[in-house]
């Protein structure tokens, strides 16, 4: 039961992303359908919301009851917005839509925008993906000479046009009103909330911001209905799901299958260890997500409310899996690093308390950690924790705690002998 | 939106607000502390800083007070453990990466990070890694910077986006590389910059003037009103060892917000220039010699008296309206009672023929807090922002909320708001006026009726009558530059037909902190004290220049720099018998034409009051002493009205002055009437080079003149012949190119600019500068030869 | 009675870029509501960044500043922001190598170490013949290819010390 949404046509298809491979397997015949028999936007939305498809770019936020909270009649120019922007360490699923389907995407973004009244869209891909841009760009061609995308679409009276934004390098983008405020040509700073974007958007007009998977799923579920997405998941979990998989493993690459699948067939379908390592940990849903100990993950499944349970997040879905040579403070020292880099400065806890962290934690792995360090830690991401404009500030708070809860000992190590656990040598730091 | 108010419990007080008001505006009003580094009242709400995180009942996150909006029956907790602990948690953050140099910060004592950490932060720091440093930067010659201290509220970006207009500083980079600043090495040049020094809560931006001369607590602060503008900005001067030290706004929702233009806040610095007139002077025989009060008022009235004892017409009264109304009062009093009718503080306008049928007691004619409901204005002869910072602060704010703003103007002008400019040679100016008179059908008479019927009407025209009778609110302002154009009287009853004709309010911009003290005090020719018309008219300032008087006394004015015409009233003082001058500065200026040289206090030096631009009249107190033998100027005119045996002259204190003008003015109001409908021939000319000579900002009187920080700025350029590119081409001149100017006969030797700014057939040669006091009028046909 | 272009906004748009440059601005300007110009800032600080061998001074920032109507510092701002403009020369071919977690767990060290003793240069610094320079950059978002590495826009995936030696001996 594998690759029945976003990657539905990948198989069949020798170039899946040309206009004419993607409508030899059904594509915009949902499209034209909701067009050619003016189905009523609430419709649309209320087959969302049934679905159960929950926001694919790591917060899970229901995807049909964002849509639910824009009034389509309401006067002036409203957006469908795509966050493309994939940065989250260990995600790498977005990349393949806009590589081999983007028309799905452009399809599932022209619905949103029918949906909710929209009649212009961006599509913001991070700035690195030059190459899935130029795939999109083409695609877009396409369906503008198609006539999917532009004036009167298929005759129907319905204006849509579409464009894609490149971003610049900046992880913090991949929040959504930072995303906004990127694309209003400003550093992507993160607006605070309320106002949300429903209300208070792109341009200061309704928007609604969703995740390059959310938005491709939208023609196969209006194609299959909402019950069928619903029922391929779990309970709380609908659907199927693409899983970034990589790390020390024999075959990584990006998989879809149900949500509720076991991790274990997933740690199947990717060849298991390479080198004929130990699995020690696998973090299930971006680098943001807490690591879980790898024998305890070999007895979840993949889906919101088990993940959540063990103490994690599913995420994006982004899983890095790792073998029993690699030194948990080392990963950490280069995690906190990261959220320190990405931080954009605005807010106090996180521009301060980041820099913090990586510098305690590099410390420790430099083999200069004291004792008082571990509760250091844990206070400074209890100060960062809930304090921040965004859900950056959280997201390097959470690796943190999840790294000391499992893996204390290889920093009490660390600290005691002023080297690695791991490996004979004395620890290195990135230089 | 509905009236109803809202229930909210804060710290167990119910207190009542209109739904979705932010909670610490809320608990602000209630006088609940919440503290906070980024949130300020007349900035946008960032919600950045964290600092303001408070508890509300059924939400597990502390929220911000600044960005969370109130409804019904919430529960506040400003101080709860978890309110606490988050703002003692951002308290940590902040100073983690905050220099230790309270000691020598400037900052230090009136430190909104030194004085929350008081209460929030703790004794030892957790951090033991090294501090952020950021490399020093130099913004100009009066804001210090030290962006290591910088907590990143934003504040000081936001003033440039929000209130400025205009963004010179800003964020650069990202995370904890985030540095406030030019990011290039630029100076900041904003006609408001110092207002940032007041918004940042720490040491980073500071008073470069005034950085390490006092500690805050060692200074005395006293209320006072800005002497330049005609706004009467409301100030804290702040004294030590009877100097002042430096200047801050005080809070005046109505007049300055709490806002303060450059040039208010740093002129303090002109009190102690070294040109100080600190002891009397005069001279004998050709040499000036220090004397002592007694000899030097003895000289004064017997000169005086032997020019002009006899007829009364041989004495001119030249005074400036940056005088206090006491000492404007008492001048008229003392030049009307040695039988002169020759009193005017009109030192810088040229065409008086409208005096008798002129606007009684000119003035803005709305509020200044009123401007920012205005729907539509048409300014005339105006560069609204660098003449009246604070006016063109609400303009910009009523041009935002969607007001049709409009200029007829002689140059171009930046602007901070949208507006359009119509810029002309200032004879075409009239011309324009005339076109939308028309537009308009504004009923004129004689001359400008003809003048009307000949002009042309454009679509422009149109469009801006169209926007002036379409308003709720509009008016026509008449500026500086249409006060000093040689056809002012023109301009004033065209503005005033068309206001009439669009049902908009003619509205006067003064130049000065009292000019409109001044027409209320009676220092005009042809009105007395509260305005009221004199039967027997004396001479305006014009008059009083192109035909010399034998006898002349001069307050607060300098010949070279505070006049329409340098040339003319040097000519006219240099042939003059006796030159009594009031004044607190020994200038070249005044020691070349004048026989005494009476020491006045300056600004905060004397007690006295201003009228600004909507009528309000502000007293404030002499703060500090004079300085050396000065005395406050009305006492010297006082005693040379007892000297000169004038019935009169008994005041005892300011008050006494000002109650005897109120018992005459009290109730004279501000009125703009105008009570003709036509006016004469056209003086200025199309033909040859026209000159434009506004006065530079920093260039307006005799205090800011010696400001020198504020000389330093970018803003006080020296004087220059400026051309446009076209007009420097058919005049065969180049950039660069030192060229002398002829006017009248009179020449000076200044460079040549090529800007953009001037129309061509005019030549931008600004006055009040060093090199143009030996220049004629403002405004009028000049030549330029190679040097 | 007529209004001039004020003479205050200097310069015609065709007198900042060349034409080609301008096209190319133009057609991203185009793409976002009129009122809002500044949309456009990301995209023409690359291009200009490209057309000026992959940095950007601050002559070209005030460039770009002036043709979209927004404040140099608005300006500075953007770019000082985006990790992907270069604010100092850089490299011919840039080689943006990643060593976020998934590639670190893949040895990314080793290609970080071969990289700087095959070119003899650190991060942030440029070879002498002008040819290469070297960026640590955060996650790329091809982590099924760990260790990866991008040189211009074109990312290389699976990397070995040989296979870089292979891509690097194979660019201009």
């Amino acid at each position: 039961m594998a690759n029945e949404v976003c990657f539905r046509t990948l198989e069949y298809l020798k170039q899946p992303w040309e206009l004419e491979e993607y409508k030899s397997r059904g594509g915009y015949e949902v499209l034209t359908h909701i067009l050619k028999n003016k189905v009523g936007p609430s419709e649309v939305v209320e087959t969302m919301k049934a679905s159960g498809l929950r926001g694919r770019g790591g917060a899970g936020f229901p995807t049909g009851l964002k849509w639910s909270f824009i009034s389509r009649n309401a006067p002036g120019q409203k957006y469908v917005v795509c966050n493309s922007d994939e940065g989250e360490p260990g995600t790498f699923k977005d990349r393949d839509i806009l590589r081999y389907n983007p028309h799905q995407l452009i399809e599932g973004m022209v619905i949103a925008g029918y949906a909710i009244g929209a009649t212009v869209g961006y599509n913001y891909i991070r700035g690195e993906f030059w190459e899935e841009y130029e795939r999109f760009e083409a695609a877009l061609e396409q369906a503008r000479a198609a006539g999917f995308l532009g004036d009167n679409l298929l005759g129907s009276g319905f204006d849509f046009q579409l464009h894609s934004h490149l971003g610049g390098g900046a992880y913090v983008c991949g929040e959504e009103t930072a995303l906004l405020e990127s694309i209003e040509g400003k550093k992507g700073q993160p607006r605070f909330k309320p106002p949300f974007p429903a209300h208070f958007g792109l341009y200061g007009r309704p928007t609604i911001i969703n995740n390059t998977e959310s938005l491709s799923s939208v023609p196969v579920i209006l194609k299959e209905g909402g019950e069928w997405f619903k029922e391929l998941g779990v309970e709380n979990s609908g659907g199927s799901k693409l899983f970034s998989i990589s790390g020390n493993i024999n075959n990584p690459g990006v998989f879809e299958v149900p949500l509720g699948t076991p991790f274990s067939e997933l740690f199947e379908l990717v060849g298991g260890m390479k080198d004929g390592r130990k699995l020690k940990a696998v973090i299930p849903g971006g680098c943001s997500s807490p690591v879980i100990p790898g024998e305890q993950m070999m007895d979840l499944t993949m889906d919101y409310d088990a993940i959540q349970k063990a103490g994690s997040m599913l995420g994006s879905g982004a899983i890095v899996i790792i073998d029993d040579q690699q030194c948990m403070v080392k990963m950490l020292d280069r995690m906190s690093y990261f959220y320190h880099e990405e931080s954009c400065g605005q807010c106090t806890p996180c521009r301060e308390g980041t820099g913090w962290l990586w510098r305690v934690v590099n410390r420790i792995e430099n083999g200069k950690g004291r004792q008082e360090d571990l509760d250091l830690l844990e206070s400074v991401c209890g100060k960062i924790a809930g304090r921040t404009v965004c859900a950056l500030g959280d997201a390097a708070a959470m690796p943190v705690r999840g790294m000391l809860k499992y893996f204390q000992e290889e920093f009490q190590y660390h600290i005691d002998h002023k080297r690695c656990m791991v490996g004979a040598g004395p620890t290195k730091g990135l230089g | 939106m509905t009236d109803e108010l809202v229930t909210i419990e804060v710290d167990g007080r119910e207190l009542k607000a209109k739904p979705g008001t932010m909670l610490i505006d809320v608990t602000d009003a209630a006088g609940i502390n919440i503290p906070r580094f980024c949130y300020h009242k007349k900035l946008s709400v960032s919600a950045n800083c964290r600092m303001c995180l408070v508890e509300v009942e059924k939400v597990p996150k502390p929220l911000p007070a600044c960005c969370t909006p109130v409804n019904e029956g919430m529960k506040v907790s400003t101080r709860s453990p978890m309110a606490l602990g988050a703002q003692k948690g951002t308290m940590e953050f902040l100073l983690i990466n905050h220099p230790l140099d309270c000691p020598i910060c400037d900052q230090g004592g009136e430190c909104e990070l030194q004085d929350v950490a008081v209460g929030y932060g703790s004794d030892v720091s957790r951090y033991s890694e090294a501090k952020r440093v950021v490399p020093q930067r130099d913004i100009g010659p009066l804001i210090a910077t030290d962006f290591t201290r910088c907590i990143h509220c934003t504040r000081c970006v936001r003033f440039g986006a929000e209130i400025a207009g205009v963004r010179e500083l800003g964020a650069t980079g990202r995370g904890e590389h985030m540095t406030i600043g030019t990011f290039v090495e630029k100076s900041v040049d904003s006609e408001m910059s110092g207002n940032v020094i007041d918004l940042c809560p720490v040491g980073s931006l500071t008073a470069k003037p005034s950085r390490y001369k006092a500690r805050a607590w060692e200074l005395t602060q006293h209320d006072s009103v800005a002497p330049h503008d005609s706004v009467g900005s409301n100030i804290h001067v702040h004294t030590r060892n009877n100097r002042v030290v430096r200047v801050h706004p005080k809070e005046n929702e109505s007049i300055n917000e709490i806002w303060l233009s450059d040039r208010d806040r740093f002129s303090y610095e002109g009190l102690n220039s070294e040109d100080r007139l600190t002891q009397p002077m005069v001279r004998k025989n050709g040499e000036w010699q220090e004397v002592e009060w007694q000899e030097a008022l003895e000289f004064a009235v017997k000169g005086l008296q032997s020019a002009a004892g006899s007829d009364g017409d041989q004495l001119a009264t030249l005074v400036s309206a940056n005088s206090t109304l006491e000492e404007l009062y008492l001048a008229q009093k003392l030049t009307r009672g040695m039988d002169s009718g020759n009193i005017d503080h009109r030192l810088r306008q040229s065409d008086f023929r409208l005096d008798g049928n002129d606007s009684p007691v000119p003035g803005l004619g709305i509020t200044i807090q009123g401007i920012e409901s205005l729907d539509a204005a048409l300014l005339v002869g105006s560069n609204v922002r660098k003449e009246q910072p604070i006016i063109a602060h609400r303009l910009r704010k009523a041009a935002k909320s969607g007001a049709k703003v409009s200029f007829i103007n002689p140059l171009w002008i930046d602007l901070h708001f949208e507006a359009d400019q119509f810029v002309s040679t200032p004879a075409v100016m009239v011309d324009n006026l005339a076109s939308i008179a028309k537009a308009a059908s504004a009923k004129l008479t004689g001359n400008l009726a003809k003048l009307v019927k000949a002009a042309e009407v454009s679509e422009t025209a149109k469009s801006v009558a169209e926007q002036l009778k379409s308003a709720n609110n509009g008016v026509i302002m008449l500026g500086n530059q249409a006060a000093a154009h040689p056809d002012y009287s023109l301009l004033v009853v065209l503005a005033s037909a068309i206001a009439e004709a669009t049902n908009t309010s003619l509205s006067y911009i003064p130049a000065l902190s009292n000019s409109v003290g001044a027409a209320l005090a009676g220092a005009l020719p042809h009105r007395g004290p509260a305005a009221s018309l004199v039967e027997k008219c004396g001479a305006n300032a014009q008059m009083m220049q192109s035909k010399p008087r034998k006898a002349y006394l001069l307050m607060g004015a300098e010949p070279g720099f505070d006049f329409w015409d340098p040339s003319l009233i040097n000519s006219a003082l240099d042939q003059a018998e006796c030159v009594v001058a009031l004044t607190a500065y020994h200038s070249e200026s005044l020691a070349s034409c004048a026989d005494v040289m009476l020491p006045i206090a300056g600004f905060a030096e004397t007690s006295g009051t201003l009228v600004n631009a909507e009528g309000t009249w502000q007293s404030f107190n002499g703060l500090v002493k004079p300085q050396g033998d000065a005395r406050p100027a009305w006492k010297v005119l006082r005693v040379l009205g007892n000297l000169l045996d004038i019935d009169g002259f008994d005041q005892n204190s300011s008050d006494d002055v000002l109650e005897e003008l109120k018992s005459h003015a009290a109730e004279t109001a501000i009125d703009n009437s105008v009570s003709t409908k036509t006016a004469g021939e056209l003086n200025s000319s199309t033909e040859g080079l026209y000159r434009i000579g506004d006065v530079p900002m920093y260039a307006s009187d005799a205090l800011v003149r010696r400001a020198s920080s504020l000389q330093r700025t970018n803003s006080a350029e020296p004087a220059a012949v400026r051309l446009s590119a076209n007009q420097a081409k058919s005049s065969d001149v180049e950039e660069e190119e030192t060229l002398v100017v002829v006017q009248d006969g009179n020449r000076a030797q200044l460079p040549l600019i090529i800007d953009p700014r001037v129309p061509d057939g005019a030549v931008w040669i600004s006055s009040a500068l060093p090199g143009t006091e030996k220049l004629g009028g403002q405004f009028g046909v000049v030549t330029l030869e190679k040097a | 009675m007529k209004i001039l272009n004020n003479p205050l906004q200097a310069r015609n748009k065709e007198e900042i870029f060349s034409e080609e440059i301008r096209q190319d601005i133009d057609c991203w300007i185009a793409k976002y509501p009129p009122e809002w110009k500044q949309s456009a800032v990301m995209a023409a600080l690359r291009i200009m960044q490209d057309d000026n061998g992959g940095w950007l001074t601050t002559e070209l920032m005030d460039d770009v500043a002036e043709y979209l109507d927004m404040s140099p510092i608005h300006v500075y701002e953007v770019a000082t922001f985006y990790s992907m403009y270069e604010l100092k020369p850089v490299g011919k071919h840039k080689i943006c190598i990643c060593t976020n977690i998934a590639c670190m767990i893949n040895d990314s060290d080793s290609i970080v170490k071969h990289l700087k003793k095959k070119l003899e240069i650190g991060f942030g610094e440029v070879t002498e013949d002008g040819r290469f320079s070297l960026k640590e950059v955060e996650c790329l978002g091809a982590c099924g290819g760990a260790p990866m590495f991008q040189i211009g826009r074109k990312y290389y995936e699976n990397l070995t010390p040989q296979v870089v030696d292979s891509i690097l001996d194979g660019l201009e």
